[in-house]
């Protein structure tokens, strides 16, 4: 066994290291910025130069070395390198081969290209540890294309009725996939600080974004008609958003796939754009590897697993802390801490 | 078909109901006088009878989306409507149509006597030119489940606002037994028709329950309200026109040939009469209504044996007259209709099959408090308060009539069992069965489904994900932990459950995390609840 499940987390014995562990270790490596995946307490991380700057944001000084993709590190007793995931920008799936048997670990990943990630890469290995938050046959997606066409005359709808667009999306990684999808020439963009502090490490870094505003508590509405709205979902229902007014919402997830799911989430519309990818990209992907083992991890793990052995891979179910794109209020990223922030903005 | 998918994705799309009810008015103003019509149909719950079982649409579906029947039927309950999950797993379409919503239901109505083949062939051909959408909306008319998030009073407004007709005319038009088949959209709507009108029942007023937090003092002063029981029978609207009969439930079925003692009441009330009352199975004895399982024996059977007429007979306790000598009184204020119905009622002989519902002294908040917490002696479930003054309203308006019923009956009970719910539920663990404690087994007696908050259903449903036991299908077995006050508003006993007992409206009242399971109630208090109020 290249990788063991331990209490703290996917455990490599020959290199002594986790990969994205839950719990403090000494030696961390991270597939890419999500809270559930890099979380505090680490000795030292290890990821890709891409994803650290976000890293910084989020944990603070940590003692982070970092690795481009493709770049192989020998680590004690194992080899190690980092694979584009098309999850979020810098996001990786990552490689380790101990005495030629080589086990990739896939983090979040999504098989369709984006205008900010790198695109995902089909790695070849022995076993492979997938997640399937979206692993089930009533998961597609639409062409990114035809997503943004809905998004934009949702918007310029709602700016020809006088209304403003609150759009909920998560702050790092989909809240930036929607402004690529954005056509700024409808009306002006807004963004709630949890959103734009990840813009500016973003932007920082040479990622080209188009223009937003930031929400400060001195900002009056008013000056910016039909504007679209971009926050995390949770401030959504907030009173942060009650200067929008009138306005319409909107959330964008995989789950708006399903209708019951955004019938409790209360908004008016949902949009179907996830950062996972959906069933035929699951099984894509699991094919490309080669595996012949697959672990499924966080989502339908069960059914995904029964599904995997029924087309004769050797598939397990592996039990850990990931949430991906979760379904329950609880979401992959600190939005405590955007709370927090909008609460010291004084609004 | 695309423009009535247009139209359910707008009314799906949004959660302001100004926006529907324009978006239906629209589409009233423009679709073609059939597809007003079955849409009027399907929004008011007439639907086209089931041609197909979902026991087949589900292997087909299955087979076409390339997937085992099992995985299909695991992503079910997680999408939680099975249209939605067929409409889902099926890939991308091969083409478009431009069939009409019409067009597609009188297909539909075609396969009531094709063969399974042929039935399988027009299914996959459907889908296969269908986006998404499209075949949710064709699946929703197959398996007969269309409930979109539109009331029927909706409809009926933004079917006047298109014609611009009075929405309470319209209302009352839209009553009784017809269906697209029987009637035309000119008939229903536009033209005046005497035959149909022979049958049609009002739009029945409804009241709402008193906030216990607001409390009864707050509907002022007593004088100004009329009280009597609320009984627990079946509501009914019973209709003599022209020397015939007819006896309309609340949920607009045509009940007459249940309760073939009702018929009788053409030998006592002159034609033009129509009175709002309940059906209860009435203990001539006792001069009281029997308990509600009596009742209970008769709904759901079309044909009644003589030996349930002569065991639980019904009558109607009449509340309110609607119609008399053929005129509408629906505008006359209560109290002016009650003398009315008084007047027209009084001397009838004690076997008619009809009563007056007694009206209870008003005097004092105190005086009627005291006669709600008297309701199960009179085997009623609480009082009705009708304000003196008003007329008798089309639909549910706050204000003029009011529900005070009983507190209702509890028991602290232990969760044993969970399963997901459906449409917005899904994905949540609503489902729950409880069980009572007897000696050191746990008996199961209810189901309950509703009275938590969004929150607390979360909070269960993340529990139940890490405290399953044992699954059976979609069924959970959960660790026996939590302890829920069920509240429920009767008991009576039942020879189909475990427990013996089946319980009326039961729903989970509070989540007791006070209380340990040792300190549940137990299958002795249970009985004792049946021996008091059965």
């Amino acid at each position: 066994m290249v990788l063991t499940l331990t209490p703290r987390g996917l455990y490599c014995e020959a290199g002594d290291f986790f990969i994205d562990p839950w719990r403090p270790v000494p030696r961390a490596l991270i597939t890419h910025g999500h809270a559930d995946h890099a979380r505090w307490g680490m000795g030292r991380y290890l990821a890709t130069d891409i994803a650290a700057p976000v890293l910084r944001h989020r944990l603070g000084d940590v003692t982070l070395d970092t690795v481009r993709y493709g770049e192989t590190r020998r680590i004690g007793g194992a080899q190690v390198s980092f694979h584009p995931a098309g999850h979020v920008p810098g996001s990786a799936q990552i490689r380790v081969a101990v005495g030629g048997e080589i086990w990739v670990v896939s983090g979040d990943y999504k098989t369709r290209a984006d205008a900010l990630s790198t695109p995902f890469e089909p790695v070849r290995c022995h076993a492979f540890i997938t997640e399937c938050t979206f692993g089930l046959p009533v998961f597609s997606w639409q062409e990114e294309a035809r997503v943004a066409a809905e998004i934009n005359a949702w918007w310029a709808g709602n700016a020809a009725a006088g209304q403003f667009s609150l759009l909920g999306a998560y702050s790092l990684g989909k809240a930036q996939r929607i402004l690529s999808l954005l056509d700024p020439a409808i009306g002006p963009i807004l963004t709630h600080g949890a959103v734009e502090n990840t813009n500016a490490v973003l932007r920082a870094q040479g990622l080209c974004l188009p223009e937003t505003v930031r929400v400060h508590p001195a900002l009056k509405a008013a000056d910016h008609p039909g504007a679209l709205v971009l926050a995390p979902p949770s401030a959504l229902g907030s009173s942060w958003a009650r200067r929008f007014r009138p306005g319409t919402t909107g959330f964008a997830s995989g789950w708006m796939r399903l209708r019951g799911v955004r019938r409790r989430r209360g908004v008016d519309r949902g949009f179907v754009v996830s950062d996972h990818a959906d069933w035929e990209g699951l099984n894509s992907a699991i094919a490309a590897t080669g595996a012949e083992t697959v672990y499924a991890t966080h989502g339908y793990t069960e059914i995904f697993a029964r599904w995997l052995a029924g087309q004769g891979y050797d598939a397990h179910v592996l039990q850990t802390e990931f949430t991906g794109e979760s379904l329950d209020e609880a979401e992959p990223e600190p939005e405590a801490e955007a709370e927090a922030e909008s609460e010291a903005e004084g609004t | 078909m695309k423009r009535f998918a247009a139209l359910y994705a707008t009314i799906d799309q949004t959660t302001k109901t100004s926006r529907k009810v324009a978006a239906l008015a629209e589409y009233f103003s423009e679709a073609p006088e059939k597809d007003r019509l079955w849409t009027i149909a399907l929004f008011s719950g007439r639907r086209p009878r089931r041609a197909i079982t979902t026991t087949k649409l589900r292997e087909w579906a299955a087979e076409r989306a390339g997937i085992p029947l099992w995985l299909f039927e695991e992503s079910y309950p997680i999408v939680g409507d099975l249209a939605e999950t067929i409409a889902l797993v099926l890939p991308e379409p091969e083409g478009t149509h431009d069939d009409s919503l019409c067009t597609w239901i009188a297909r539909l109505k075609a396969l009531d006597h094709a063969s399974e083949e042929e039935r399988r062939a027009a299914v996959l051909g459907a889908w296969a030119f269908m986006t998404p959408l499209e075949r949710l909306v064709f699946n929703k008319l197959l398996t007969g489940g269309f409930r979109v998030g539109i009331s029927r009073k909706l409809m009926t407004r933004a079917l006047a606002q298109a014609t611009g007709q009075d929405e309470a005319e319209l209302a009352h038009r839209l009553m009784g037994d017809w269906t697209p088949d029987t009637t035309s959209y000119r008939t229903l709507i536009e033209a005046p028709d005497k035959s149909a009108a022979l049958s049609r029942p009002y739009p029945f007023c409804l009241a709402y329950g008193i906030e216990p937090e607001e409390g009864v003092e707050s509907l002022g002063v007593p004088s100004d309200w009329s009280a009597e029981w609320k009984w627990d029978g079946i509501r009914g609207q019973l209709i003599l026109r022209g020397g015939a009969h007819f006896v309309w439930s609340r949920g607009e079925e045509l009940m007459t040939d249940r309760f073939p003692e009702l018929a009788r009441a053409c030998d006592f009330l002159p034609a033009g009469t129509v009175l709002d009352g309940e059906i209860v199975a009435w203990d001539a004895a006792a001069n009281a209504p029997l308990p509600f399982n009596a009742l209970q024996k008769r709904i759901g059977r079309k044909t009644v044996p003589n030996s349930l007429l002569r065991d639980a007979p019904v009558i109607l306790l009449a509340y309110d007259l609607l119609e008399e000598d053929g005129r509408d009184l629906r505008a006359l204020p209560f109290q002016a209709r009650r003398a009315r119905l008084e007047a027209l009622l009084e001397g009838l002989a004690p076997d008619a099959p009809v009563r007056p519902s007694p009206l209870l002294p008003s005097n004092s908040w105190a005086e009627l408090g005291e006669a709600r917490a008297r309701a199960r002696d009179a085997r009623a479930e609480g009082l009705m308060l009708k304000r003196a003054d008003s007329p008798y309203h089309a639909g549910r308006r706050k204000g003029d009539w009011w529900k005070w019923k009983l507190d209702p009956l509890t028991i602290d009970a232990v969760m044993i069992y969970a399963q997901q719910g459906h449409g917005r539920r899904a994905n949540l663990f609503t489902d729950f069965t409880f069980a009572v404690r007897h000696g050191d087994t746990l008996v199961p007696f209810t189901k309950a489904y509703s009275g938590l908050t969004d929150a607390e259903f979360s909070q269960i449903t993340q529990w139940v994900r890490k405290n399953t036991e044992q699954r059976f299908g979609p069924v959970r077995q959960v660790r026996p932990e939590h302890v829920f006050e069920i509240a429920f508003e009767g008991i009576a006993e039942s020879t189909r459950h475990k427990s013996g007992v089946a319980l009326r409206f039961p729903r989970m009242k509070r989540w007791r995390h006070d209380k340990p399971v040792a300190e549940a109630n137990t299958l002795e208090d249970l009985h004792a609840m049946l021996a008091q109020y059965g």
